[in-house]
């Protein structure tokens, strides 16, 4: 058979998994295969590798090892930081978080306020995808149980100044949680700096397998867990360590240290010229939040007059993998709530494609996206009746 | 991703009939760039026997409009217009070989713009600029008239709020309109069922009446203490007994007229007497 070409630009979606992650996990599934809280010898043997990969994953944030504990993924993550907020301050029924979160943080939050009584903050965002730490300021009461801003925003790839709106929530005694899936490992972190309490990171975007995730818990921090049962992770997370995946996951946090820095330079510069080439060889594009601080790997890309899910299958016919904030491609009617934050006018909003790159993205891949393109948007376009920056009719609402 | 049909893949890599044509006999513009899709018909039409001589087609939008579009102009090429307007949302889709059920909206805005081809053939300008009078919009996000609601529900039987947002995409924005999609829809399918009830069974019009008076008049009247018993039914004279306070209440003839046979006429005929 012969092998597909495969362009993957989707790393912000999720990523390959390294050789050597997967090597490490490897002989827990059929040698390793005891369970570490049992009391045998053969138990303790396995306990001792949960202990090197928390070690490793509390190494990349920056944190002590007893300030980690595993979870199943991001999303778990997240909601066991918000629960557990809410749960040890029953009395506040306040939160603050922004409109651009992650459905993992935004829907809980939606559900928060639809079911349980609770107000929610939304910070809003600038036209380049940036919060006020004013606002934040002014967000904040003696009801607010918990702020969650994440660090670097999935679509954008805009970074966020979570350290300093830590540091606003600590003076106001409110707890702070980050949602650090997209930064780990692309951004340096160090927690023990900070004044974060709790941080959310996932394995799959840092080239660990799918189905483990982190949370970091300030050491102190008074804490309720999410699932119950066990005494697994002190008691902080019920229910069998996902050995396998925890080893991985551990391999790939300390991948991740070591290369950080090497990587984000590799990736950057693809990136960088990826852009610079994009907007030598087709008018009528924006880079989305540009004008911010944005993560090293990621492009938002809106191309003017045609619509995101008809490009994505055009670029998916090359081999070429992207994503789209687009409402069709999404199955949702209304483009990506991240952009319409933005206030990403509607001409440019529906055409929007998310690019993000990794490691193992070359100069030839970008050189290739590069030439296939601009003739993918060029078809789209003439078969669009918007041309040319000109609507052919229809009233256009256009925001500014 | 999507489950697209190979047909709808092969007329969104290969569209049939893109383009404008030069002085076109009629034209047909549905959608804009909010909504995320446009679509913008041009065709030339035989003046003697009003047959399609040749429909050409731009269209924004994702996989499945263009893919719908390029249908429609190959389903309509060669009819005449009489015939072409009967097209259905249905038969495009199903020249495509079906579309995913969130994407039948494509299909639906297919058959609009040809409906509004044909009405800048024949000189009908579209409601909202003729007179002045604008159509009551029920989904301000994706801007859809309840007229348009109503055709889809009509067309494609379409029983709830979701089905509603898949053919025409009204309430998939910012949700608001929902409740009033709700009431459309319940609206429309109460009267279909009114209608029906000359052509029913004896024992389903008793069962009909019998609901209405336990739903809609007993609990009104439970308020002061009284209820109705359904006694007999002859042709469209129901016969009634009134129970507890109600039975001996001097107002009772009153709330016979004004309450039983009011909710009786609106909820089964209009046509029906009651006595007691």
């Amino acid at each position: 058979m012969k092998k597909e070409k495969i362009i993957y630009l989707d790393n912000n979606a999720t990523t390959k998994v390294d050789l050597k992650v997967v090597r490490e996990m490897t002989p827990f599934f059929t040698e390793l295969y005891g369970n570490p809280s049992s009391m045998h010898f053969f138990g303790g043997k396995v306990q001792a590798h949960l202990d090197t990969a928390r070690l490793r994953i509390a190494n990349l944030l920056g944190a002590k090892p007893e300030e980690i504990i595993f979870t199943s993924c991001g999303t778990e993550s997240d909601s066991t930081a918000i629960f557990s907020a809410i749960r040890v301050n029953p009395e506040k029924k306040h939160i603050i978080t922004t409109v651009v979160e992650h459905p993992g943080i935004l829907n809980v939050c939606k559900y928060l306020e639809s079911f349980k009584g609770y107000k929610v903050t939304y910070l809003k965002v600038d036209a380049e995808g940036r919060i006020s730490l004013d606002e934040l300021k002014g967000a904040i009461t003696e009801h607010t149980a918990i702020i969650s801003i994440m660090w670097a925003n999935n679509e954008t790839g805009v970074i966020f100044p979570v350290e300093e709106a830590a540091k606003i929530a600590a003076s106001r005694n409110v707890l702070f949680h980050s949602d650090a899936v997209q930064a780990a490992g692309k951004l340096p972190i160090n927690l023990e700096n900070s004044k974060i309490d709790l941080l959310s990171v996932s394995g799959h975007k840092i080239h660990a397998p799918k189905g483990i995730g982190a949370l970091y818990i300030r050491k102190g921090t008074i804490f309720a867990p999410f699932l119950i049962g066990g005494h697994q992770e002190k008691g902080r997370r019920a229910g069998t360590e996902n050995v396998p995946y925890i080893a991985g996951l551990g391999k790939a946090a300390e991948l991740a240290a070591k290369n950080l820095k090497k990587e984000n330079s590799y990736v950057k510069k693809l990136r960088d010229k990826f852009e610079q080439g994009v907007l030598k060889t087709i008018k009528n594009v924006r880079i989305n939040g540009q004008g911010a601080d944005r993560l090293p790997n990621t492009s938002n890309i809106s191309f003017e007059y045609v619509e995101g899910e008809s490009i994505l299958i055009f670029l998916s016919e090359k081999g070429i993998c992207a994503s789209s904030g687009s409402a069709c491609a999404s199955g949702s009617l209304d483009p990506s709530h991240v952009l319409l934050s933005m206030r990403v006018p509607l001409t440019f909003a529906h055409g929007s494609i998310r690019f993000s790159f990794s490691v193992y993205n070359t100069e030839d891949e970008v050189d290739f996206v590069l030439k296939e393109l601009p003739a993918i948007i060029k078809k789209l376009r003439i078969i669009s009746p918007f041309a040319e920056g000109k609507p052919l009719f229809g009233e256009v609402k256009t925001e500014s | 991703m999507w489950d697209y049909t190979k047909k709808v893949f092969d007329h969104f890599k290969n569209p049939r009939n893109v383009g404008e044509i030069e002085n076109p006999d009629a034209i047909g513009e549905i959608g804009n760039l909010v909504c995320g899709d446009a679509l913008k018909l041009t065709l030339k039409i035989e003046k003697e026997t009003e047959k399609i001589l040749d429909a050409k087609f731009k269209t924004f939008g994702c996989v499945s409009a263009i893919a719908s579009s390029s249908a429609l102009t190959e389903i309509i090429k060669g009819k005449t217009l009489k015939e072409a307007v009967k097209t259905t949302n249905n038969e495009i889709a199903e020249y495509l070989g079906g579309l995913p059920d969130e994407k039948m909206h494509c299909s639906v805005m297919g058959m609009e713009a040809l409906l509004a081809a044909e009405k800048n053939y024949r000189g009908i300008k579209p409601i909202s600029s003729a007179s002045g009078f604008a159509e009551k919009t029920v989904c301000k996000c994706f801007n859809v008239s309840e007229s348009k609601i109503l055709k889809a529900i009509e067309s494609n039987n379409l029983k709830t709020v979701e089905e509603i947002t898949n053919y025409t995409k009204a309430g998939g924005g910012c949700g608001k309109c929902k409740g009033e999609i709700e009431k459309i829809v319940a609206n429309y399918w109460e009267k279909k069922e009114r209608k029906k009830f000359s052509s029913m069974t004896v024992v389903e019009k008793i069962k009909h009446i019998e609901n209405v008076l336990s739903e809609k008049v007993n609990p009104k009247l439970k308020k002061d203490g009284g209820w109705v018993e359904l006694v007999d039914l002859n042709g469209n004279i129901i016969k009634v007994r009134f129970m507890g306070v109600c039975s001996g209440c001097p107002s009772s003839g009153q709330t016979l007229k004004n309450v039983v046979e009011k909710e009786l006429r609106e909820k089964v005929d209009k046509a029906l007497t009651v006595v007691t």
